[in-house]
């Protein structure tokens, strides 16, 4: 379903932090990405979400190669990737409630109708009671505004779910928590998963397979 | 062991951390009241002297001209006897409007170019940016000396020079707001969930430097108020007939080297005083929305 193939991209001209990476995920596929801390694990993961354009490479998205990224890049290709970053606290919003922050993606693709069916659908699947879905971000712990987070991910329904140390920052059961709600979510949707982080007992536990950093390039 | 006494009520404890202190803090206090009443007063006075007191403040009385500040007129008259206190408040009033609109315009033209520059980056950023240096290379008073040239004197000429004149600091503060803002992963989801350029700009971007465009609006003010005076002063602002600070204090000109002080001491404390009382107000307000504090109370 995605395949990076040779891909090298970085923040500043003549320093790449990512040098010819070459990655597939199948359609359905978790797949785990091993690395130590700032070899360009997540650079890599938002080059795979269209976040980032690389300087030089390939992606193909089902097949298709992909020529644009972040505003660029068609809707429908950027919302195939539902997308939850290490750090809840930098992720979210500060000025939108809990259900502004699980909305806006339905919002911002003109779905705002749907938006209580779904946000009913999604706050229990990821832990959320309704009293924290009125809370702004600055009133709920790292672990609850993570669970937002992913409930945000999982809005539009994405066919790939990114999440690019979504655990790091979290306790043992919320984290088993939330990892219990990507994989009940790819067992309803059969949607895919590229996780990345440098936890190998967790990846291992979690992914059909996992894959070192070292061995892409 | 007993729970008798409870701790005595000492005096309270001097911490290590607690490093300004009571006093700081009363002064602080201090300076934020005496501009609040200072700037309500102001504003009340130029609402309201004018519709309740129904006096005319053209009304000439040459018997009484250049009288010193007594009971009758507790500012003084002018050169064809005109209450000081009066015209002062209605020239407040024209300033004040002036400033105001000028303030506002500005901050509306400076935070839309600062946002599309911001938010759409690349050639774009670059071309807005180049027009931001090339109006900030001209002296800005020339500047506005020339565009109110263009137009016949009146209150809305005024406000489209200084407007035009002072959108330059607000493009530049709410375009750094907006790149730094720019690379948060808050908006990688946003862009990730599909929304638009223009709903990242206007729903997370935008509302995240409205405080610090406010604070840079309101700051504004006086300082427009000034420039609406100097262009007074200079002849090229308001009519002589409108009363304006700036207009007073040019007419009084020629008095004061005969002596009489009255007609432009008033006006001048009328354009310092609301000038201190909003720099006091946006100074405790810059120190409530300091960037460092903030992320202190949101991290």
């Amino acid at each position: 379903m995605l395949e990076l193939r040779s891909i090298t991209a970085g923040y500043a001209r003549n320093a790449p932090v990512v040098r010819d990476v070459s990655l597939t995920v199948a359609s359905g596929e978790s797949v785990g990405l091993l690395g130590p801390s700032g070899c360009g694990k997540s650079t890599l993961a938002r080059v795979a979400a269209l976040l980032h354009r690389p300087d030089s490479g390939t992606l193909l998205l089902d097949g298709e190669p992909v020529r644009r990224w972040r505003h660029r890049a068609p809707r429908e290709k950027r919302t195939a990737f539902g997308v939850v970053f290490q750090q809840a606290r930098l992720s979210a919003d500060p000025r939108l409630a809990l259900t502004d922050l699980i909305a806006e993606p339905l919002r911002a693709t003109g779905r705002g109708a749907e938006v209580p069916g779904r946000i009913a659908e999604l706050a229990p699947t990821v832990g959320l009671t309704p009293d924290l879905l009125t809370r702004r971000p600055h009133e709920v712990s790292d672990g609850q505004l993570q669970r937002a987070c992913l409930a945000r991910a999982l809005a539009l329904r994405p066919r790939l779910l990114v999440c690019d140390e979504m655990t790091a920052m979290l306790d043992a059961s919320t984290a088993a928590a939330l990892v219990a709600a990507v994989e009940d979510y790819r067992a309803a949707t059969g949607a895919a998963l590229l996780a990345v982080g440098h936890d190998r007992a967790l990846l291992g536990r979690w992914c059909d397979r996992t894959v070192q950093w070292d061995s892409l390039a | 062991m007993t729970c008798d006494a409870p701790a005595p009520a000492a005096a309270p404890e001097r911490t290590e951390w607690r490093s300004h202190g009571p006093r700081r803090r009363s002064t602080r206090a201090l300076r934020v009241r005496t501009s609040a009443v200072l700037v309500a007063a102001t504003v009340l006075a130029v609402l309201l002297v004018p519709p309740l007191v129904q006096l005319d403040q053209q009304a000439v009385d040459l018997a009484a001209k250049l009288r010193p500040p007594s009971w009758a007129h507790p500012f003084g008259t002018d050169d064809v006897g005109r209450d000081l206190l009066l015209r002062c408040v209605y020239g407040l009033r024209v300033s004040l409007l002036v400033g105001v609109a000028a303030a506002l315009t500005a901050t509306v033209v400076g935070t839309a170019v600062g946002a599309a520059a911001g938010a759409l980056g690349g050639w774009a950023d670059r071309a807005l940016m180049r027009v931001v240096d090339t109006f900030s290379s001209v002296p800005h008073l020339l500047l506005g000396i020339f565009i109110v040239a263009m137009f016949r004197p009146g209150v809305w000429p005024v406000v489209i020079s200084v407007a035009l004149t002072h959108w330059l600091s607000t493009a530049r503060i709410v375009r750094a707001e907006v790149l730094s803002l720019r690379s948060r992963p808050y908006i990688d989801a946003a862009v990730s969930g599909g929304a638009s350029r223009w709903r990242v700009t206007v729903r997370h971007l935008l509302p995240a430097v409205l405080p610090q465009a406010a604070l840079a609006a309101v700051l504004m003010v006086p300082h427009a108020m000034w420039h609406e005076s100097a262009l007074s002063f200079l002849g090229l602002g308001l009519p002589t007939h409108t009363a304006s600070l700036g207009t007073l204090i040019q007419t009084a000109r020629g008095s004061l080297l005969a002596g009489q002080w009255w007609p432009t001491l008033f006006p001048g404390l009328f354009l310092i005083v609301p000038t201190l009382a909003i720099a006091g107000l946006a100074g405790a307000w810059r120190e409530r929305i300091n960037p460092r504090h903030r992320s202190e109370l949101m991290l």
